[in-house]
């Protein structure tokens, strides 16, 4: 039995490697205060949808996939692309709109991606890249792959249709993806009693013939194995599933709502007790792993990678302005406007030197 | 009173003069709306009146068209015009279709409401102008008010016309404070009608929604150079008014149409065409167009500024085109 398996059968991590999904959810909270606060400081423009409170949604899923496998998450994805291992000075570097930035700027706080490890994404059209992650489960599957595709989403996506098409699509092309609602109970305002036919969402997937299940998306290594035994099933069996964990946004959508009108104090408190990351550190001390002096070294090492990152993100250069059009089309290709220059409208034809100041 | 407020107002007053006439669209409830547009209408009229939907932008949108085809007059309202993309088909394939398909038997008396603009670092995915798409479709209708008393007047106009008319607002425009008809006469705002904002003789800059302020700006600042400026605010992108365009032209020999939106293929390019072959003779130089950068909108602030169809970027196209004329030095 292989160590994977092993740990499959009894259903807990290893301690060094418990530590290491503890720490990475301490990453992302300390990493989403931090964004938050410099959000205020308007050192991070446009909209920015923090993932504190969905930590192990975030962590359990993502931790178990191979190097091969891919991801697609939606705008709210910082979570996302330091789970998947992105640099937190890149990450913040991107919210912070600088060259160093993972998208060189280009994307802000929700087109986060890592090319290099799979990370297809942050999307900001509600539902938009669920059909282009079971593109990416074609693929895999076309050339052969043994991989497949982690599809995040929220609950509200769930009612586009374009949910339903790439159910269908998944299930009957047998498509190794795995959809992850992370159901943090809204859509912006809307609670997903009011917005949802089937609030329990993981049972819409049966239309489909899909498995679905619902994990609590709070305890990191329920999400953990569940992820693993569906994403080696969509690896090893071409069966597409999905996976509703059950979990709660701390904060408003977006730093901007307040995130208070359409739902109770006690209803945030009562999910503010259930911490994954109090809960998971207290699970680790029953076991022997961690004790609270460890704890707080890690909370304090984690303190300082993100201060740093800050400091890095802070001091790098903003991208070339006269890079306006460079990633337009792919490079190789300009003979093609050629044609196209004269008499274009005012700018266009001149790039931009001429009127900026 | 804000633009803001101006819609509220017009929304409450037409809610409350006909019962056929019922919002739908996503947290305009409970929430207020994304931008607060409906705050407030929720609490007063109940939800059957202000319908909260799902992120289901195709079904909603659809589902308008089919109330509007027996006799309801939905507001939808679409949290910013990226977010219609994916219902186009519902708006041109079939609300734009409807009375024509069916021989004039049916028709689609809905509004869309929806927020277009950029300037707030939202990206590409959530800066787009994207009325010119719409304007190309026969069988709908394409306002944009620039101010609050347009907006108003405006608001109520598409309301009680009886074909689906896209209603264009803008985000940067919400808090634009000015003048709305008193309480109680029912000032409606046509079609059809553009407005000469600004009287000039030397240039005419054509725009609509928020680069209309944009466009007054410049205006002012030519003063200095003792250039007067002409500023005609369209209003209404279809039906259009090219008559005032070309009334403007044939005083003023010079023409350049801004737009937030992407210049090729666009509302400046339709304007320019009229206008060439309608002013061909009085024209002292081509009419000039200037739009946003044709590039995905960035995130980075720096490369937004750049990529805007700013003050900056429509007044050096001013100023080259009067430095052609041999108006102002370059
Ligand atoms: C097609 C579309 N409609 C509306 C929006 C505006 N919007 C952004 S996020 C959001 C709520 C999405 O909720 P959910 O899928 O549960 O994800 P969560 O924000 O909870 O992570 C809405 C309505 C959008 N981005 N795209
Ligand atoms: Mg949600």
């Amino acid at each position: 039995m292989s160590k994977a398996e092993k740990a499959q059968e009894a259903r807990t991590l290893a301690p060094e490697h418990a530590l290491a999904v503890l720490r990475g959810m301490i990453l992302i909270r300390r990493f989403e205060e931090r964004a938050e606060e410099q959000y205020t400081r308007a050192r991070i423009g446009g909209y920015c949808h923090l993932a504190i409170g969905e930590e192990a949604s975030n962590v359990g899923a993502i931790d178990p996939l191979t190097d091969d496998d891919y991801v697609f998450t939606s705008y709210r994805d910082h979570g996302t692309a330091l789970a998947v291992g992105s640099p937190p000075a890149a990450v913040m570097a991107e919210l912070f709109g600088r060259a160093t930035g993972v998208a060189g700027g280009y994307g802000g706080s929700m087109h986060m991606l890592d090319v290099e490890r799979h990370f297809l994404g942050g999307w900001g059209i509600v539902g938009g890249h669920l059909p282009i992650a079971v593109g990416a489960a074609l693929a895999l599957d076309y050339r052969d792959e043994s991989a497949a595709v982690l599809c995040q989403l929220g609950d509200g996506a769930t009612n586009t249709g374009a949910f339903h098409e790439a159910l269908n699509l998944a299930e009957i092309w047998n498509l190794p993806i795995v959809f992850q609602v992370i159901n943090n109970q809204y859509g912006m305002g809307t609670n997903v009693e009011q917005a949802s036919a089937e609030p329990e969402i993981y049972k819409r997937a049966a239309a489909y013939r899909i498995h679905g299940e619902r994990v609590d998306g709070n305890d990191v290594e329920e999400v953990w194995f569940a992820t693993d035994r569906l994403m080696r099933r969509a690896r090893d069996e071409r069966k597409p599933a999905l996976i509703e964990t059950m979990t709660y946004r701390w904060r408003g959508h977006s730093v901007a709502d307040a995130g208070k009108v359409y739902r109770s104090p006690d209803e945030v408190e009562a999910w503010k007790e259930r911490d994954p990351i109090v809960r998971y550190a207290a699970i680790l001390m029953d076991r022997g792993v961690l004790d609270e002096e460890a704890l707080a070294a890690m909370r304090k090492d984690v303190a300082q990678e993100i201060s740093e990152a800050i400091s890095e993100a802070a001091s790098a250069p903003v991208p070339d302005p006269d890079g306006l059009y460079t990633h337009v089309y792919a490079p190789g290709w300009e003979e093609q406007f050629v044609h196209m220059d004269q008499a274009g409208p005012f700018g266009e034809r001149e790039g931009t030197k001429h009127w900026r100041k | 009173m804000t633009y803001r407020e101006a819609l509220r107002r017009a929304l409450d007053e037409e809610l409350a003069r006909d019962p056929n006439v019922f919002l739908m669209g996503e947290e305009i409830g409970r929430f207020e709306g994304s931008y607060k547009v409906t705050a407030g209408l929720w609490a007063k009229y109940g939800g059957k009146r202000v319908r909260e939907t799902p992120i289901s932008e195709e079904g909603f949108v659809g589902a308008g068209v089919g109330a509007a085809m027996i006799g309801l007059r939905p507001v939808v309202e679409i949290m910013t015009i990226n977010f219609i993309v994916p219902a186009m088909d519902m708006v041109v394939n079939h609300a734009a279709k409807v009375r024509s398909m069916f021989g004039g038997k049916v028709g689609v008396p809905m509004v869309i409401r929806t927020p277009g603009g950029a300037g707030a670092q939202l990206t590409a995915q959530h800066s787009q102008s994207l009325e010119a798409w719409f304007a190309h479709v026969p069988g709908l209708k394409v306002v944009a008010p620039s101010n609050p008393w347009d907006a108003y007047g405006m608001l109520k106009t598409a309301i009680r016309d009886d074909d689906p008319v896209l209603f264009v607002e803008n985000l940067v425009l919400y808090n634009l404070t000015g003048e709305v008809p008193e309480e109680g006469t029912d000032i409606t705002v046509p079609f059809g009608l553009a407005n000469v904002v600004r009287e000039g003789t030397d240039l005419t800059i054509i725009a609509h929604s928020y680069t209309v302020r944009r466009a007054l700006n410049i205006a002012d600042r030519f003063l200095q150079d003792g250039i007067s400026v002409e500023v005609i605010d369209l209003r209404s992108l279809r039906p259009l008014d090219i008559d005032t365009c070309i009334a403007s032209v044939k005083k003023t020999t010079r023409a350049l149409v801004a737009e937030e939106g992407w210049a090729t293929f666009g509302i400046g390019a339709e304007i320019a065409a009229r206008l060439h072959r309608a002013c061909f003779d009085e024209l002292d130089a081509p009419v000039e167009r200037v739009g946003g950068a044709e590039a995905p909108m960035p995130y980075a602030k720096n490369l937004e500024l750049a990529a805007l169809a700013q003050e900056d970027k429509i007044g050096a196209a001013a100023r080259r085109l009067l430095a052609d004329c041999g108006l102002v030095d370059a």
